[in-house]
């Protein structure tokens, strides 16, 4: 909300200057955004009159005027199209200084002299409005600065006021809560009770009393809606950013400003037989004010007449029952809308208005008196009129109940630790307008909040206010109370940070993805699940909840690879969400490498990176797990069908390893050899709890032998079948070399294998571990048809 | 005895010309050995005169001992040079780089909320996670949100279903924390968060870190210390102003915003703080008894705060990023300034 500071000042003056002001209503909670002044570095430009105007000898589009500037007759060349005798516009002399800087000069133009320029609003900063000379009212002072006539000398407060705070959506609230606070007197403007003047009435039925539990309305006769309200209003309402309509519409709206109720004007001749508010009937039609017609939905309030629904209680006026240039008589509004009831009606019909915006969040049910009674009187004073007496239908049954809240000193102790003196507590409460009951020799409270205020309800709240209107500045601050409780926990789980600083130092960089992604790049890693959408995606791009994050990874490396960020190596962590009957939310890891083993230097070219790359950073994420990883090759779809294995603790599987596969490579434009890995990160965090064992001081031994086998065959079939047969000796075994090619038949491969045998009681013999050996050479070739290479 | 002396020169003097080690093993074998010619004088003692034997032994064991001596020292001095000849050799230039994978490097989202989250844990808070698609009564219900409260507006939430959103904030999470634990509890819940809003200073994902305190003796006052202190660790300034206004959040009563004198330009006013010189960081305030009401919290022996920051927001100022997007934008460039 947008107040003009005289405005302001009109009602509450604290002595102090405009960013003082601002910071006292921004520390009691009525945040100041912004004070800007109403124009900024204006000067020399002053109400003047255009006696004549000819055409310019040189140039169709421009004019010669004669301009009063009250003391003489000065000449201005102008090529504004109402640049005509008598109009009064505002002149910027040589000398003067516009806003954003510019100074004004006499020049020639196209060889006529001009003694300086005469505006637009827009060159005043005024409005938008570029369209020709800001035309003055006819009685506008000639020779009188123009910061003095349009009171230009204001500035403007921009509140960004929270939901709760609707009693300050209006000059009225914002100056009672800013007299608390600054300690300042409040000056109300009287306002005239309107005697009626005319019998008549208009009827009004309230058929749905809960959502509106009063609705006020008066006829208003013989309106001049041709009358024009004077600058100093209209300037107002353009200062808080409302754009002046008619007379009658720019009168409801300075109330709306002045007093935060929203009032409604009907055209009365185009209502038929009565009011009634009502709800909706099924597909029920309105068009508003907007000029959108609407189908209106079960449970909206409407006011409507014995014909039809005329407007959106609290929201918006609809076509044809408002004020047009013809309008002769008038029905006021002003009503009451139940908060809770209406909250959230506007915005399902994508509409927000100052009308919504108050109502939602609750107008003093009282207020519609007053209102009505100013909006009256200043319709009276400026288009004329006779009023009628105010229909009021309210339901008390339905009107808020303020009930009391205690309030005790102590607290007040306990909560903000501080002791507050009886009479300052019955100063703050009286001056928010609450009315107060001490008992208990002022440790104790019942306050009753206003009718303005609806978010009183529970002791808290008026702590709150106590708080407030202190200053939270006021409150000391404290040390914590009460025993920290340690922490417990067990060792056999990684923290995820470590394992974060694990892949750093691996030369990682952790990458942070949208959780929702495009669903393309989803379906070509995950085609096989439907991935959660999200109703209301902010784009196509960003449409559903991922169920990998490889996806996200791909995305964030083809960006880096477009970059000439060749070597990549990202990973990531976080949450995928895998639809189903039980929606799972599981917390994953993912890596991505591509580009060059190490980093380019000035030693031998190193590879692109390989599968075996990626496979050894997964292993040595694992090497601390509860048991050693297994990898099957599978097929999956996005990756390389002879390149990417399942991750396996057990019989869980934990996750998949493998190369992009050749398609997503194009399509993404990727380098070939990308690989992924994605990983369950619960499975990981449980490592194994070291427990020792023995260090053997006798001898190792290792003997060493190769075998050929099929090309299919596992290696890790090879050494699994190798270390079983080798019996409790064994303490180690690997491979250490494989070999295809020349001297191994085309479809068989060579495989080293290192056995290392030791006893944690004695040495070994040659008997022994040459008999072990020679039991695997037999296994490997019974079960895996392996032959000894010589 | 001309004999003995001439036979020192020349030993003496084919000892320093040895070339190498093999070299001068061969003259110790030549000389010394057990047929070596100083051997052979000592041998030949025996033709001596009885009463001169003694001092002529004497005389070729000095030059026996001397010749090993110099021997000795001929075979170190050379082994040096043979080593100081190895080192020039082997001399590389050491300002070349090094061998490596590479270092990679935390985002410093998470770098930010670790820092938060040790703060914290010093305090005895213990971090709690949760689901980010999250259901209304935890997002909004239980935070004393209903249905149409106008504080929804405030949230642009992303819809899953007519039952389920991504959180808008991570409340949720210490809303199921007070439903599974007994009071006394100080968790922190950091996390991704979701709002439907994207433009320059608006991500639809971002992060939070929130906290709560619920216990016996627990007041604003504390509160304010908390987050004073918090603050002050964070952005290392002991004489950082912070102040706190009133502000609403329908889960807290009283609830405060929290500012920053302006870490850019020290409170003077820039373009960051919007010439206000304040930086909003935080928000935070006492629990709701409503809120505390609806998690079975006993209102009668407990109360609490909760506080929740912008992890992004926190990021940016520490670090001097100008551009929110740069954080999910994943650029090598800026990821490896975080190492």
């Amino acid at each position: 909300m947008i107040l003009s500071e005289k405005w302001l000042r009109e009602w509450v003056s604290p002595d102090m200057d405009s960013q003082a002001l601002a910071h006292s209503m921004t520390m009691a909670g009525l945040e100041v955004d912004a004070v800007i002044p109403v124009v900024d570095g204006l000067s020399g430009v002053i109400v003047a009159e255009i006696m004549s105007a000819e055409p310019h000898p040189d140039a169709d589009k421009l004019r010669v005027c004669t301009v009063n500037t009250g003391g003489e007759l000065v000449q201005i060349v102008c090529g504004a199209p109402n640049a005509q005798a008598g109009l009064k516009t505002p002149l910027a002399q040589p000398g003067a200084k516009l806003p954003g800087g510019v100074k004004i000069k006499k020049t020639k133009l196209r060889g006529v002299v001009s003694q300086g320029m005469l505006c637009s609003a827009a060159e005043l900063t005024l409005s938008d409005d570029h369209d020709g000379l800001l035309a003055l009212p006819e009685d506008a002072p000639v020779g009188e600065a123009i910061e003095e006539y349009l009171d230009l000398n204001d500035q403007l407060i921009e509140i960004g006021l929270t939901p709760n705070r609707a009693d300050c959506l209006g000059v009225l609230g914002v100056a009672r809560d800013l007299a608390v606070t600054t300690e300042s007197a409040l000056t109300e403007p009287p306002i005239k009770t309107v005697s009626p003047s005319i019998e008549d009435v208009f009827p009004v039925e309230v058929l749905s009393a809960a959502k509106c539990p009063r609705y006020l309305g008066r006829v208003i006769r013989n309106v001049d809606i041709s009358k024009t309200l004077p600058l100093f209003m209209v300037e107002r309402l353009r200062r808080a950013g409302i754009r002046s309509i008619d007379a009658v519409v720019d009168i409801t709206n300075y109330v709306m400003l002045e007093l935060g109720q929203p009032l409604h004007a009907f055209d009365l001749d185009s209502l038929q037989g009565g009011i009634r508010v009502r709800e909706a009937e099924p597909d029920e039609c309105i068009t508003l004010l907007d000029g959108e017609e609407r189908t209106l939905s079960d449970g909206t309030l409407v006011i409507a007449d014995h014909k039809k629904a005329l407007a959106m209680a609290g929201i918006m006026g609809g076509e044809g029952s408002g004020i047009g240039a013809n309008t002769q008589h008038l029905f006021l509004e002003a009503a009451f809308f139940a908060p809770e009831l209406i909250a959230g009606r506007a915005r399902q019909y994508g509409l927000h208005t100052d009308a919504s915006h108050r109502y939602e969040r609750g107008v003093d049910p009282e207020l519609a008196y007053r209102a009505m009674e100013r909006a009256t009187a200043l319709l009276l004073e400026w288009v004329g009129g006779d009023a009628g007496p105010v229909v009021d239908v309210s339901a008390s049954a339905h009107l808020p109940v303020r009930e009391p809240v205690t309030l005790h000193a102590y607290t007040i102790r306990n909560m903000l630790g501080i002791d507050v003196a009886a009479d300052e507590i019955d100063r703050i409460f009286t001056g928010l307008g609450f009315s107060l009951e001490c008992d208990a020799g002022g440790e104790v409270w019942r306050c009753t909040a206003p009718s303005w205020r609806f978010d009183m309800g529970c002791e808290a709240d008026l702590i709150e206010e106590v708080a407030r209107v202190l200053g939270y500045d006021n409150i000391p601050a404290a040390p914590l109370q009460g025993a920290a409780q340690a922490s417990k926990l067990p060792e056999s789980h990684m923290p995820l940070l470590s394992l974060k600083r694990l892949l750093a130092s691996r030369g990682f960089n952790e990458a942070i993805t949208f959780s929702f992604v495009s669903p393309a790049l989803q379906q070509l890693i995950d085609p096989n699940v439907t991935p959660i959408p999200l109703r209301n995606p902010i784009s196509s791009d960003l449409a559903v909840m991922r169920t990998s994050l490889i996806p996200g990874l791909l995305g964030a490396a083809a960006n880096n690879t477009k970059r000439q960020q060749s070597r990549v190596r990202l990973f990531e962590t976080g949450l995928r969400f895998l639809p189903g009957e039980n929606l799972e939310q599981r917390t994953t890891l993912a890596m991505l490498m591509c580009g060059s083993r190490l980093p380019e230097g000035w030693q031998e070219k190193s590879a692109a990176v390989d599968f075996y790359d990626i496979k050894g950073e997964v292993e040595a994420l694992l090497s601390g797990a509860a048991q050693a990883p297994g990898f099957r090759p599978i097929i999956r779809p996005g990756l390389h069908d002879g390149q990417t294995a399942e991750i396996l603790l057990g019989d869980t599987i934990l996750g998949v390893v493998g190369r992009l596969h050749p398609t997503a490579v194009q399509q993404l434009d990727l380098p070939s050899h990308t690989y992924v890995a994605e990983l369950d990160l619960e499975s990981i965090a449980k490592r194994q709890m070291p427990a020792y064992r023995e260090i053997s001081r006798f001898p190792e031994v290792r003997r060493d032998i190769a075998v050929i086998v099929g090309r299919a065959t596992p290696a890790t079939e090879v050494l699994n079948c190798a270390a079983e047969a080798a019996g409790h000796l064994l303490s180690d075994a690997l491979i250490f070399d494989v070999y295809e090619g020349e001297g191994v038949a085309a479809n068989e491969k060579s495989l080293a294998i290192g056995l290392t045998f030791q006893d944690q009681s004695r040495t070994l013999t040659d008997e022994e571990i040459n008999a072990s050996l020679q039991q695997v050479i037999e296994s490997l070739g019974e079960k895996l048809d392996a032959k000894l290479r010589h | 005895m001309q004999a003995l002396d001439d036979l020192k020169v020349e030993a003496i003097a084919v000892i320093e010309a040895a070339a190498d080690s093999a070299a001068l093993e061969k003259l110790r074998v030549e000389w010394l050995g057990k047929k070596g010619r100083v051997t052979d004088l000592l041998k030949s003692l025996g033709q001596l005169e009885a009463s001169e034997r003694p001092k002529m032994g004497a005389e070729i064991n000095a030059v026996k001992q001397l010749l090993n001596e110099l021997i000795g020292e001929r075979k170190a001095d050379l082994q040096n040079k043979s080593i100081t000849e190895q080192l020039a050799r082997e001399s590389l230039d050491v300002t070349l780089p090094g061998r490596h994978q590479g270092v990679g490097s935390l985002h410093p989202i998470t770098r930010t909320m670790e820092r938060m989250a040790d703060f914290f844990a010093g305090l005895g808070f213990r971090v709690v996670e949760g689901p980010e698609i999250e259901d209304d009564y935890h997002n909004f219900e239980a935070l004393n949100i209903p249905a149409h409260h106008p504080a929804r507006a405030m949230h642009d939430t992303f819809y899953i279903d007519d039952t389920h959103v991504l959180r808008t904030h991570t409340s949720g999470v210490q809303i199921r924390t007070m439903e599974a634990q007994e009071p006394p509890l100080r968790v922190i819940c950091p996390g991704r968060v979701y709002r439907c809003d994207s433009d320059l200073t608006h991500s639809p994902m971002f992060h939070q870190v929130e906290g709560l305190l619920i216990d016996e003796q627990v007041s604003f006052g504390q509160l304010k210390g908390i987050i004073q202190d918090f603050l002050h660790a964070f952005f290392e300034q002991d004489v950082l102003a912070v102040r706190f206004r009133p502000s609403y959040f329908p889960f807290t009563e009283p609830s405060a915003e929290v500012d920053i004198q302006c870490v850019k330009c020290a409170g003077q006013g820039c373009r960051i703080c919007s010439g206000t010189g304040w930086l909003e960081v935080m928000g935070c305030g006492m629990v709701h008894p409503r809120v505390l009401e609806m998690s079975a919290v006993d209102t009668t022996r407990f109360q609490g705060f909760a506080f929740g920051m912008g992890v992004e927001r926190l990021a940016m100022l520490r670090y001097g990023i100008g551009d929110l997007r740069l954080n999910f934008e994943n650029d090598l460039r800026f990821l490896a300034q975080f190492r």
